[in-house]
């Protein structure tokens, strides 16, 4: 288990490291300069040479990519291009709208997914079955802008419950104020994320009950209910997390799209205003944290899986990782 | 991403339609109104908090005569008003001006104001890495002295008539003040309270100030990107006042809405559709003439912004003092156009590339000006490219046949005087009157030449005007006392109270 930790630990240094540099040589090449957003339409060719030199981007590439690269090494994030203003602090501050946002968002639709899943498979002769399956699969289709925008014509600007948007502006000093903004959104992406994973967990319930091991299970005189709890659960469990790790980082990027329909400060709106002023500093520090997390989940269900099923420690031979 | 905002609006647009939107509930008008928090919607964050490095509209908006000030400043109706100049005296000869500062004033630092600050600031504006958009307006300054704390006297190279209008765009700045892409030191009726990126940036009413006191205790700009989200926020009471309205589809829920008032002011900002003067064949006049001839202007406004805005036929929209009706020297006329056409040459008309910038409400003119185009055997290739590409294509590296885009500012028509901006106009008789008019003895010699600017562009089809912008603002009905012109995105805040 050491040797696998330390091998899995050293793949995963090794692909964070060449996203960066993908990542870093991706917004290199997109059209433009980050020294626009700073001028005007008066901007005269002196005005244009001098933005130039402030953002550096009249700077070899490698020069660029070196000094980036160096300072990660020290956690210091740089300072934005166009703010000024420096990027750890602020990746911070919008990490405490978002994370709570992707965790409840997750939370939710988990907590949807998993019974209707289940319900979906095992009652798939029944027409609440059916309907679950139904509903799964219209959920997949729907965009999640619109669900946010019809929850908050109906619950915001119709019924007044609830805010239409924004974050409070004292943060988690009021926790009960920070919670209500986030309910909307939480529900919105919740909703949404819960349609694809109903879907995995209804195909992972039916492959256990197809399953032989359950068919032995049943044989031996054991009821549906008491051999899935003892056989099914945890076999059924391993794709399942697997799925459940992607779908994790799935739901952060949803969180993009639905904080700009909030009006929420969070990691997502940073990233789309800096992409469109080519703030590279804080497009780098946004996309270094978020790579970093998505890696360190698919980590994180990796492990789960093997303490989970003891087949996956065996099949490790000298071949590399599976 | 285009196509789905437009979805977007569309769809809210007929939800709330069918929803009947529920009208406004009731504000909380909280104590007495001198201690008032205003809750401020806008689209424009700023991009940092200086006006010299590229902090953009926002900071304008935000900052401009509410924490900072200028030794002038041009009021919501456009006049120029002495503010931290107590007076001014200026030479038989125009080259000499010496200001008097007013007294009592203090930095929100507890900094007298002294005219080395003034000093200062007019260097800021002029250095070389500034990135304001009016250096080149103060190339004509070829000394400042400051005589003594309260005197500052500064020489001019030729006279410049709109020196004066000029200096309203100077932000006064404290000498000793550092980091000010990310705090200030100005004289304002209000300090910096909190900047939080993404989200809001307030401002506190200053004690120590000079003149009256700001008639509300705080006042806070909340920022959105999405102007659905910005017209909830004041459907739903979280904010007060909408600076800037962009898009008609969010008004129908405020207007005969007693709970909303509804301004429809004047505005500066028009629509271009700029040509390459330099590439064949927009260097032909004619062919300019035969494609703003093709376009029916009046009914592209009315698709963009139904009942709002205005037709214009040159680039001075009519609150500038040379303003005059040109709406038919370029007439809508598709039969013209087409003899235009065959005179230049170009019976069957040609075809050319339309660069487009992605935000609203470049898309749809561009599709508009397509299908008119197409009526008359012109071809329109529409080329999306962003804000950002812009910027490198179109305006640094002059690579394009035609582009949209929007200019702001009033007073802008000096622009068709310079051979080297992007649009690449160059006709030396126009280039004499606007340098002619800056050097003007009087005001109404300045407003007689730039009348003879605007009637040779218009003559020569320079551009095609498209509209003006409507500038509307939307308010709750209990606030009063805000500005509605919003000229040159400025927003005066110390002056709304809360009844």
């Amino acid at each position: 288990m050491t040797v696998y930790l330390v091998r899995r630990l050293a793949f995963l240094a090794i692909s964070f490291v060449i996203a960066m540099l993908v990542l870093f040589l991706l917004l290199r090449v997109l059209p433009g300069d980050p020294a626009n957003a700073l001028l005007s339409v008066n901007a005269t060719p002196e005005q244009i040479a001098a933005a130039q030199a402030q953002v550096g981007s009249d700077r070899p590439l490698i020069e660029q990519f070196f000094d980036w690269f160096g300072s990660l090494a020290t956690l210091d994030l740089g300072t934005s291009f166009i703010s000024s203003l420096p990027v750890g602090p602020e990746i911070a501050a919008r990490m405490a709208v978002t994370i709570p946002l992707t965790l409840l968002s997750f939370a939710l639709a988990l907590l949807i997914a998993l019974p209707a899943g289940f319900v979906a498979a095992v009652r798939s002769d029944r027409w609440y079955g059916v309907a679950l399956s139904g509903f799964s699969q219209l959920g997949i289709a729907v965009p999640v802008f619109w669900v946010g925008i019809l929850l908050v014509n109906v619950f915001a600007v119709n019924l007044r419950l609830l805010p239409s948007g924004g974050f409070p502006r004292d943060d988690w000093a009021n926790p009960a104020d920070a919670l209500t903004s986030l309910v909307l959104p939480v529900i919105t992406i919740g909703l949404v994320m819960s349609a694809s994973l109903t879907r995995y967990i209804r195909s992972a319930t039916l492959d256990v009950i197809g399953s032989d091991y359950l068919r032995s299970a049943r044989a031996q005189g054991a009821s549906f209910s008491g051999a899935f709890r003892r056989h099914g659960l945890r076999n059924g469990s391993v794709p399942v997390i697997s799925i459940l790790g992607i779908e994790l980082a799935t739901t952060f990027l949803g969180a993009v799209v639905v904080e700009s329909v909030f009006a929420l400060p969070g990691l997502g709106s940073m990233l789309l205003t800096a992409i469109q002023q080519h703030d590279y500093p804080n497009i780098q520090g946004i996309l270094f944290v978020s790579t970093l997390l998505v890696l360190l989940i698919g980590f994180a269900a990796d492990v789960v899986q093997r303490f989970i099923d003891p087949r996956l420690r065996v099949s490790i031979s000298g071949n590399g990782i599976r | 991403m285009k196509r789905s905002t437009g979805a977007i609006a569309l769809s809210v647009a007929a939800a709330l339609a069918l929803s009947g939107c529920a009208a406004g509930g009731t504000t909380d008008s909280g104590a007495g109104s001198a201690d008032a928090v205003i809750e401020i919607g806008s689209l424009y964050e700023p991009q940092n908090l200086s006006n010299v490095d590229g902090g953009g509209q926002g900071v304008t908006e935000a900052f401009t005569g509410n924490v900072y000030e200028g030794l002038y400043r041009l009021s919501d109706d456009g006049e120029v008003e002495p503010l931290l100049a107590a007076s001014n005296t200026v030479s038989e000869d125009g080259l000499n001006y010496t200001f008097t500062l007013q007294d009592g004033v203090t930095f929100h630092s507890g900094d007298p104001l002294t005219a080395a600050d003034v000093k200062s600031s007019i260097e800021r504006v002029v250095a070389e890495d500034s990135q304001s958009a009016r250096k080149s307006s103060f190339a004509v300054i070829s000394d400042i002295q400051t005589p003594d704390d309260k005197t500052v006297a500064i020489t001019l190279s030729e006279p410049s008539i709109s020196f004066i209008y000029n200096l309203s765009y100077i932000w006064v700045v404290n000498d000793t003040a550092k980091d000010l892409k990310t705090s200030e030191d100005g004289t304002g009726p209000y300090t910096l309270g909190d900047w939080k990126r993404g989200s809001s940036l307030s401002l506190d009413r200053y004690s120590d100030y000079w003149g009256d006191a700001a008639s509300n205790k705080e006042v806070v700009f909340n920022y959105f990107t999405d102007a659905t989200a910005l017209s909830n926020a004041l459907v739903t009471d979280q904010i007060d006042i909408i600076t800037s309205v962009q898009s008609p589809d969010q008004l129908s829920q405020f207007t005969d809405n007693p709970d909303f008032v509804v301004s429809d002011g004047d505005s500066t900002t028009k629509e271009l559709l700029a040509f390459n003067d330099r590439v064949a064949p927009f260097d032909q006049v004619a062919v300019r003439k035969a494609v703003y001839s093709a376009i029916d202007t009046e009914k592209l406004l009315t698709s963009i912004w139904g009942d709002y805005g205005t037709l214009i036929g040159s680039m001075v929209p009519p609150t500038d003092p040379w303003y005059e009706d040109l709406t038919q020297v370029n007439p809508y006329d598709p039969e013209l156009s087409k003899t235009l056409l065959a005179e230049a040459g170009l019976p069957n008309g040609f075809e050319f590339t339309l660069d487009t910038p992605s935000y609203d409400p470049h898309p749809a003119v561009a599709e508009f000006l397509q299908s008119e185009l197409a009526k008359v055997g012109i071809t329109v290739n529409i080329n999306t490219i962003s804000a950002d590409e812009w910027y490198s294509k179109v305006f640094k590296e002059r690579d394009f046949e035609a582009t949209l885009q929007e200019h702001v500012n009033d007073r802008d028509v000096v622009w068709y005087g310079n051979p080297d901006f992007y649009w690449g106009y160059d006709n030396p008789q126009v280039t004499q009157w606007v340098s002619e008019a800056e050097q003007a003895a009087s005001t109404d010699e300045q407003t007689a030449k730039l009348k003879l600017v605007n009637e040779q562009i218009a003559a020569d089809a320079a551009s095609v005007w498209l509209y003006l912008y409507p500038q509307i603002v939307v308010a709750n009905s209990d606030i009063s006392g805000y500005g509605v012109n919003g000229l040159n995105s400025q927003f005066f805040v110390s002056k709304i109270v809360r009844s």
